[in-house]
């Protein structure tokens, strides 16, 4: 196997895992159940083993074949990909672990297909991760939402259809509508698309148009979910809890942010950006949808859209750490995915764990949930308590970052979204918290259950724990982003 | 070079054009499919040949008889006549092929023999219309390919047929009659009916009007026939009346080579002789393909009859077709030629997938087909890539021309934005429409099935043409450099005679 590209090989180890679950779903389910994880595990091992070479300022590509002159599918992987497939690979092993448990927990129908979709949708995040140019990206972007989206309309009933139409739509819409134009536009200006350190638009685009073309690509690119295209991602929760867990809060909604930042680092060039008054918008734009998802966060009933609402607002965390402009922010914006990645995960999986053992899916119903549930509720508050940044928790660590940046550069725009939307995030997950560890449990609709089943808790369990090892733990991620932001030797 | 090779472009035309007597000659319907087969698939070895032979010694010219042109008729190969005459052939042999399974079902046993001289006649005459230099010859074989779509169109047992081809008829009548005052009016200034030699003599003649005018003839002839909007009223009902197999070849190149003659004679007779005539070609055709794409996509998006919707998608995309010409640029008439090479294999995918659902249900109709991709995963799953290809997602052939069409809207300067929303607009209208479709096949309760019919998975005889089909999205996708080459090709020299 060894003598096969790894980056080639991260492509085919989960398309080829797809169709191997395809054929075990015939067989077997716990056949279906072991290929997936072996499928999970290569991924990840092999996805890991290049880590060491990029960490040590390797940059392995791979450049399959030219589609037409100038239009090439490549991969070239740099700290951020590097990063973003880490994540999804090794995320992806604990997902599986806490599907098996859900799926088989609520008896859903189509597992085979729902395990495919997973695979599909992975290769396609690999793809994403180590793009070399902006054609292989968009390739692969696409690729993500097609794959996706027989995930969310999972349960095949109306308003589940009908939440999926909004899912694909607006995905589908914004990235052929914006997206490709701005891609074909830089094809255009600069003759190619490859993803430099240091941009390659510089010389070729000056002006107010450096802002709308900015403008294309932040909005075209749906997955980051700025407001005011934000309205897919609440709805891609009708999906089944681990879609959410692993593609509504890693894979899917990570691919938008990195593809974000990988823009303003690779096409625009920071330096580039930060000369150009015209790109200031994004700032603003991105604080108004941490405060904006944060205060709709806050009316919330249900678990799982609050959860959405607030990725949302984290994930512009990313982008307004990213549009800072300064190196100190772009490391922030690089290690808030992971840390926020961690923190998600875990409240998803405990959301799901929750529904799963009780049929809870409202957040009044959850007083006095952490007695009957205290593993889950445990990963729960560690969870929420990232959400905010809270020492010792890897939210924390992020943000640190992400506010050093905006000192940097005097930012206090910035500055005072978040503390201001630190203050929101408080108010919205300690209720919870509370209210499960120390309300009283209500009485008229009082269920008899216990914790979810074990796979569950155990990856819940999991990711907890990542997210207090990574506040510990982080020296390997934050020398990786680093250099981003200077130039490798 | 084998003695063959310099009667290929003859060949092209005698092939199907000699067989089509013999078969009705055979009264079996079997053997009569088999030997039009036969001929298609000899059609498509010759195009595949002429394509090999157009990359190696550029265009192709014949001396029927041997009798130099002006006073002999000229045939002539290029790149762009090459390209299409692969679409043409390659659409008639997918066609066939589902035709094996599928024609039973909808033409009458004894006719058969007869209805497939009748598809062999519309090949030849289609192949004439590109392999010929000679503007009358281009109206014979014109005549030639209309009648006999008119008798493919009404083979089927839709009554409904009847008065869809009468007005395809008439329409197309008078398509073609502007075309012969327009191309009259060339002869009576010229006295040549040889393309190249028109252009040559038009130079010397002093009045420009009566050219004008025949421009004018001659553009709106042919649009009516190209289905150009808002000329395009015979079309939709025509492709969803015929019988299903005489859809996936129609739709897939009969409008296709009217647009090839509107941009040939266009750019090769008068791009070259008539004072502003780009500045009138492009704003004569730009806001129709704009409308176009724009309306017919709306429209297909309320449709409920799933040809119908094809259909309407077809107005449409001749709209992009249009579009690229119109931008008078070496990038936009290449994105035309791509697009008219992409978007038969989008639609023919389509179609063939179309052809395989009415195998189980008798009347093709949105709210029939609910939950049927569980009957029948491969069916679908190729309409799914056909779909996807029509509306330019990345991996299938539609994207490329997409991307072409709107690098060439942004060369454009002021009419850049414009031009690329429109563009941009028409892809996620096609989203709404092809989706609707996916939707229901998938996730729909199966409630409105018809009485009567049994749905079960198309039979492989028939879904191996369409899934041959499915592969050239994907292929033409990610492999694109033999259309991207000869449309390349036909767009440099298409500008070559521009002044």
């Amino acid at each position: 196997m060894s003598h096969i590209d790894p980056i080639l090989l991260a492509l085919l180890i989960p398309a080829v895992g797809a169709l191997a679950i395809g054929i075990a779903g015939r067989i077997n389910d716990n056949l279906r159940e072991t290929v997936t994880l072996v499928t999970a595990g290569l991924l990840a091992y092999n996805v890991w083993g290049i880590a060491p070479e990029v960490l040590a300022g390797g940059r392995p590509g791979l450049k399959l074949f030219d589609v037409v002159p100038g239009l090439e599918i490549a991969f070239n992987i740099e700290p951020l990909g590097m990063m973003f497939a880490c994540l999804a690979s090794g995320l992806w092993i604990i997902n599986s672990i806490y599907s098996i448990g859900y799926m088989r927990g609520n008896k859903e129908k189509h597992q085979t297909r729902f395990y495919i979709f997973f695979a599909v949708a992975l290769t396609a995040t690999m793809g994403i991760a180590f793009a070399g140019n902006l054609f292989t990206l968009f390739l692969f972007y696409e690729a993500l939402t097609l794959s996706t989206y027989p995930l969310v309309s999972h349960k095949g009933d109306e308003k589940t259809v009908r939440s999926a139409r909004v899912y694909l739509g607006i995905l589908l819409a914004t990235s052929i509508g914006l997206l490709l134009p701005a891609i074909i536009w830089t094809y255009s200006l600069a003759g190619s698309g490859d993803f430099v350190l240091g941009g390659i638009l510089e010389g070729h685009v000056s002006g107010p148009t450096i802002g709308l073309l900015l403008g294309l690509f932040v909005f075209g690119i749906g997955k980051g979910a700025m407001m005011p295209i934000h309205r897919w991602l609440p709805a891609a929760m009708v999906a089944p809890t681990p879609v959410s867990a692993l593609l509504h809060a890693v894979a899917v909604v990570k691919a938008g942010v990195f593809a974000i930042t990988k823009v303003i680092v690779y096409i625009f060039g920071v330096d580039f950006l930060f000369a150009e008054p015209s790109s200031g918008w994004l700032l603003y734009a991105a604080s108004f949808t941490i405060i904006g998802a944060s205060l709709v966060a806050l009316q919330q009933t249900n678990l799982k859209r609050m959860l959405a609402y607030s990725t949302i607002a984290q994930l512009s965390y990313v982008i307004m750490a990213a549009s800072i402009l300064k190196p100190l922010a772009e490391v922030g914006a690089a290690v808030h995915i992971v840390a926020h990645a961690f923190g998600k995960i875990t409240l998803f999986f405990a959301a799901g764990a929750i529904y799963v053992a009780s049929h809870k899916t409202e957040l009044p119903q959850l007083a006095g949930i952490g007695r009957r549930m205290p593993w889950t509720m445990t990963a729960f508050t560690i969870g929420a308590l990232s959400m905010i940044g809270v020492p010792p928790t890897g939210g924390f660590v992020s943000k640190w970052y992400i506010l050093a940046g905006a000192f940097q550069s005097d930012n206090y725009v910035a500055i005072t979204t978040i503390i201001l939307s630190t203050i929101l995030n408080a108010a919205y997950f300690l209720p919870i918290v509370y209210m499960a560890w120390f309300a009283r449990e209500p009485e008229q609709d009082r269920v008899e259950h216990g914790e979810a089943p074990l796979p569950a808790v155990i990856a819940l369990t999991i990711t907890a724990a990542l997210t207090i090892l990574f506040f510990l733990f982080n020296a390997p991620v934050l020398e990786l982003e680093r250099q981003i932001v200077e130039i490798p030797q | 070079m084998s003695s063959w090779t310099p009667h290929l472009p003859a060949l092209q035309v005698v092939v199907p054009l000699m067989t089509a007597p013999l078969v009705v000659l055979m009264g079996d319907r079997r053997l009569a499919w088999a030997m039009t087969t036969a001929a298609s698939l000899c059609a498509l070895a010759i195009a595949i040949a002429l394509v090999g032979e157009v990359g190696e010694q550029g265009t192709m010219v014949y001396e029927m008889g041997s009798w130099a042109p002006p006073y002999g008729i000229a045939l002539g190969v290029d790149a762009m006549s090459a390209l299409l005459l692969l679409v043409v052939a390659g659409a008639s042999t997918l066609g066939l092929l589902a035709a094996a399974t599928s024609v039973s079902t909808e033409v009458e046993h004894q006719r058969q023999p007869h209805f497939y001289a009748a598809w062999l006649l519309a090949l030849a005459g289609l192949s004439g219309i590109l392999v010929t230099a000679d503007a009358f010859n281009i109206f014979v074989f014109m005549e030639i390919s209309s009648l006999s779509a008119y008798i493919l169109i009404a083979g089927g047992p839709d009554r409904r047929a009847l008065p869809a081809v009468f007005k395809y008829l008439a329409m197309g009548t008078i398509g073609a009659t502007f075309y012969l005052i327009g191309v009259g009016l060339v002869y009576m200034m010229t006295g040549t009916l040889n393309l190249a030699d028109m252009e040559q003599r038009l130079a010397d003649v002093g009045d420009a009007e009566p050219i004008l005018v025949a421009a004018g003839f001659i553009t709106v002839g042919l649009a009516l026939k190209a289905a150009i909007f808002p000329l395009h009223a015979w079309l939709p009902n025509a492709y969803t009346y015929a019988p299903n197999v005489v859809t996936v070849f129609l739709a897939a190149c009969a409008t296709k080579i009217s647009i090839y003659v509107l941009i040939r004679f266009d750019f090769f007779v008068f791009q070259a002789n008539l004072t502003e005539h780009d500045w009138q070609f492009s704003y004569f055709l730009m806001p129709l393909a704009v409308l176009g794409i724009l309306i017919a996509s709306a429209v297909a998006i309320f449709e409920s009859n799933l040809k119908r919707l094809l259909a309407w998608s077809s107005v449409a995309q001749i709209g992009y077709i249009i579009l690229g010409a119109s931008l008078i640029s070496v990038t936009g008439l290449t994105a035309s030629m791509l697009h008219m090479f992409n978007h038969s294999i989008a639609k023919g995918t389509a179609f063939l997938a179309l052809t395989c659902l009415a195998l189980s249900i008798s009347r093709l109709e949105l709210k029939n087909i609910g939950g049927i991709a569980k009957q029948m995963p491969w069916t679908m799953a190729a309409f799914v890539v056909g779909g996807l290809s029509l509306i330019g997602v990345p991996g299938t052939a539609g994207f490329i021309s997409k991307w072409y069409l709107i690098s060439a809207a942004l060369e454009m300067g002021d009419l850049a934005l414009p031009l690329v929303a429109v563009i941009l607009i028409g892809s996620v209208m096609a989203v709404i429409y092809v989706w609707r479709v996916v939707e229901t096949a998938y996730f729909a309760k199966g409630t409105g099935v018809v009485a009567g019919d049994t749905i079960r998975e198309a039979p492989l005889a028939i879904l191996l043409p369409t899934w041959i089909a499915v592969l050239l999205n994907i292929w033409f996708g990610l492999a694109p450099s033999l259309p991207v080459e000869l449309s390349g090709n036909a767009a440099e020299l298409l500008m070559g005679h521009l002044r």
